[in-house]
């Protein structure tokens, strides 16, 4: 299906980041926002507020993060594209109930405006320093999809394909920005309604009555309804069977987050997006994500100038963490650099799949700016030797 | 000899309807107020022959979390303290449901106090029934924001210090448009409060006084549920209308009951949409629900 026209602001802008995944989150039908303010993720909060009223949606600002993840997620199952934005510290406030979404199977979506941290670090600088919070942060086992833009128009279009992926897989997603994509103003190009592909609910069909919220077919997602559809469900934050009655035993345990794990898992492939330059028959591959790839440009072009065969590979897709290009390149490259504006996060995940195959180098970056790309040149030409 | 009675008919469960009996029996234990309410809030939804499809039940965690899991309506048994602001959401994407919040002090008033208050201030329009025992009882009888001054708790040794919150005093201070108290004992009473509450547009709240004889009782001997009921009998004192500020409850001391407040003020929905209604004029279209 595609998007409703209501929420589409057709045309050519010139917007920052945040203001982007406000009107992407518009197309992709969000209709209930819940969130607190924090710097520098606070704009998109304003544009929604400023938007919603016209277009039939509901803004409220919540009286901290804790509230706002536990209102998008009500917001989901009264059958709303819900969203909630935040940064570092508002991030941290949300985990608990960013696992209620994932134990209860909510399709929502989380934007973080990364900035410096630990603790309130640098509210008005970036940092990609919560990449591996967004896949650990909250306690138990699961699997979760995050994207990471590179540009405001990618803001756009990622968190059109972040609301995508919570409705496919029935998850909340995150769209990790950090500052300055969220505050960098660039051309901005928003389709006709007609032209953005919008993934639809898994809405159950069968009768009242015979309604499982838990029952899974072969791909692993289970039917949604709505609150007020009638099947009067239950659903839990405790593992569950079927019914979404708790059960208090191994073997559930092993049912019900079995299958919250393998229902990404075994579907990696099919997730990831990789954005590819020059890897086949490169001797060196950066691989980079979000503000850091567009830093790590002229870093490779140098390279190649003095006449490194070296290639690009961005991650769209944070996570799931390209496992299996990443092995398949271990064997072929003398070694991979990685910058990040963190001390080593998505490092570990890359050293992990090179295996001793290929050497890893990380290039890291505290926060409070990007990379020097000095920096990475010289990374590159260590990784070539 | 006297002949055996003949097997009674099998006879439906009177709240039938209302349960999902494949989760019967409950965990609660026995002579906990629990069943009360859940039996006091389903009277309270056939006397207003509300269409069950049209009701939802959010509870946090606790043995009042517990009470999502047996009503048969569209239930939600979220994390500790977001009971609120998880209802918060559902209601307002669709104000349409009668969105009810039943859940306990520790979790309503403690770590979801902030949500409580907030949730008053704009009004929001559901119900929320607070089931106080004066303690952390599905943890083991810790101290909780509403145990009386004095009373032995597991994390209060020696006797608890720490002034407790009044729940009514609190709720009409925040912004509640109806608050009312009432024991465990006090059935019908409490039948007809929930009723006013789930029936009064904008944030209702019903503080119950129940029994925990398990912990609450055996920590502080006082007996067996049954003689907390019979507490309840010889030392509630109904007075409605007064002044929420002078409804602390004391260790064992009389505890007011009734009705405290009950008065009109524009829910959440209904102040947004008079107001961009006057902001925008023809070209807004009042909200009723962002799902259509």
């Amino acid at each position: 299906m595609t998007a409703d026209p209501k929420g589409v602001l057709t045309g050519e802008h010139y917007l920052d980041g945040d203001h982007a995944a406000a009107e992407g989150a518009l197309a992709a039908g969000c209709r209930y926002f819940a969130g607190y303010p924090i710097t520098p993720s606070t704009e998109v909060a304003e544009r929604i507020a400023a938007r919603f009223p016209l277009v039939g949606g509901l803004f409220v600002q919540m009286e901290d993060e804790l509230a706002s993840m536990a209102a998008i997620l009500g917001g989901a199952w009264a059958g709303a594209k819900s969203m909630t934005v935040t940064s570092g510290p508002g991030f941290s406030l949300m985990m608990e109930n960013i696992g209620l979404g994932i134990m209860m199977e909510v399709p929502t979506v989380i934007v973080n405006v990364q900035r410096g941290g630990p603790s309130t670090g640098l509210p008005t600088l970036p940092g990609q320093a919560d990449i591996m919070q967004a896949r650990w942060g909250s306690h138990g086992d699961y699997e979760i999809i995050a994207v990471s833009p590179s540009s405001p128009q990618e803001a756009f279009d990622h968190t059109i394909m972040a609301f995508n992926f919570s409705e496919k897989y029935r998850l909340p997603v995150f769209v990790m920005m950090d500052e300055c994509v969220g505050h960098m103003t660039e051309k901005v190009v928003i389709p006709k309604a007609d032209e953005i592909e919008i993934v639809p609910r898994k809405w159950y069909e069968g009768d009242v009555g015979d309604y499982l919220p838990y029952k899974a077919d072969d791909d692993m997602i289970p039917w949604m309804v709505k609150v007020g559809d009638g099947h009067r469900f239950h659903t839990t934050g405790l593992t569950h069977d079927e019914r979404g009655y708790p059960v208090m035993n191994a073997e559930c345990q092993e049912t019900c987050v079995g299958r919250l794990v393998e229902k990404i898992r075994s579907r990696v492939d099919d997730i990831v997006v990789l954005e590819e330059e020059e890897v086949e028959g490169a001797d060196v591959v950066v691989v980079s994500y979000g503000i850091t790839a567009r830093v790590a440009i002229p870093a490779v072009e140098r390279a190649r100038a003095d006449g490194i065969n070296v290639g690009s590979l961005r991650l769209v897709t944070v996570w799931p963490f390209p496992e299996n290009r990443i092995r398949q390149l271990a064997k072929k490259v003398k070694s991979f650099i990685i910058p990040e504006i963190n001390y080593g996060q998505l490092y570990y995940e890359l050293e992990r799949c090179a295996g001793g195959e290929a050497k890893t180098i990380l290039v890291p970056h505290a926060g409070g700016w990007v990379h020097d790309d000095k920096d990475i040149y010289d990374a590159i030409k260590e990784g070539a030797k | 000899m006297k002949k055996p009675a003949a097997a009674a008919p099998e006879m439906p469960h009177p709240m039938e309807e209302l349960l999902r009996m494949d989760r019967i029996p409950h965990i609660w234990c026995p002579t906990c107020g629990l069943g009360t309410v859940v039996t006091a809030f389903a009277a309270a939804l056939e006397t207003l022959e509300l269409p069950l499809d049209d009701v939802a039940v959010v509870s946090g965690i606790g043995c009042t979390g517990r009470v999502a899991g047996y009503i048969k309506v569209d239930s939600f048994h979220t994390t500790h303290g977001r009971a609120i602001p998880f209802a918060t959401g559902l209601h307002l994407t669709n104000p349409k449901l009668k969105t009810v919040v039943i859940s306990g002090d520790g979790d309503l008033i403690s770590i979801g106090g902030n949500h409580f208050i907030h949730a008053a201030r704009r009004n929001v329009d559901i119900t929320v029934i607070c089931v106080n025992n004066f303690t952390y009882a599905m943890t083991g009888g810790q101290v909780a924001p509403t145990t009386p001054l004095g009373a032995n708790a597991s994390t209060m040794p020696y006797g608890n210090y720490e002034r407790p919150f009044n729940i009514p005093y609190l709720a009409e201070s925040s912004g509640a448009v109806y608050v009312a108290r009432w024991s465990a004992l006090h059935v019908r009473r409490l039948t007809t409060a929930i009723a006013e509450a789930l029936e009064k547009p904008g944030f209702s709240v019903v503080e119950v006084i129940s029994p925990c004889s398990t912990l609450y009782s055996r920590r502080n001997r006082l007996g067996t549920g049954l003689d907390l009921m019979k507490f309840y009998h010889d030392n509630c004192v109904i007075k409605h209308g007064a002044p929420t500020r002078e409804l602390d409850i004391g260790f064992q001391e009389e505890i007011t009951v009734g009705k405290f407040v009950d008065l009109e003020r524009p829910t959440y929905v209904d102040a947004m949409n008079k107001w961009y209604a006057g902001v925008f004029g023809d070209d807004y279209e009042p909200y009723e629900g962002a799902v259509k």
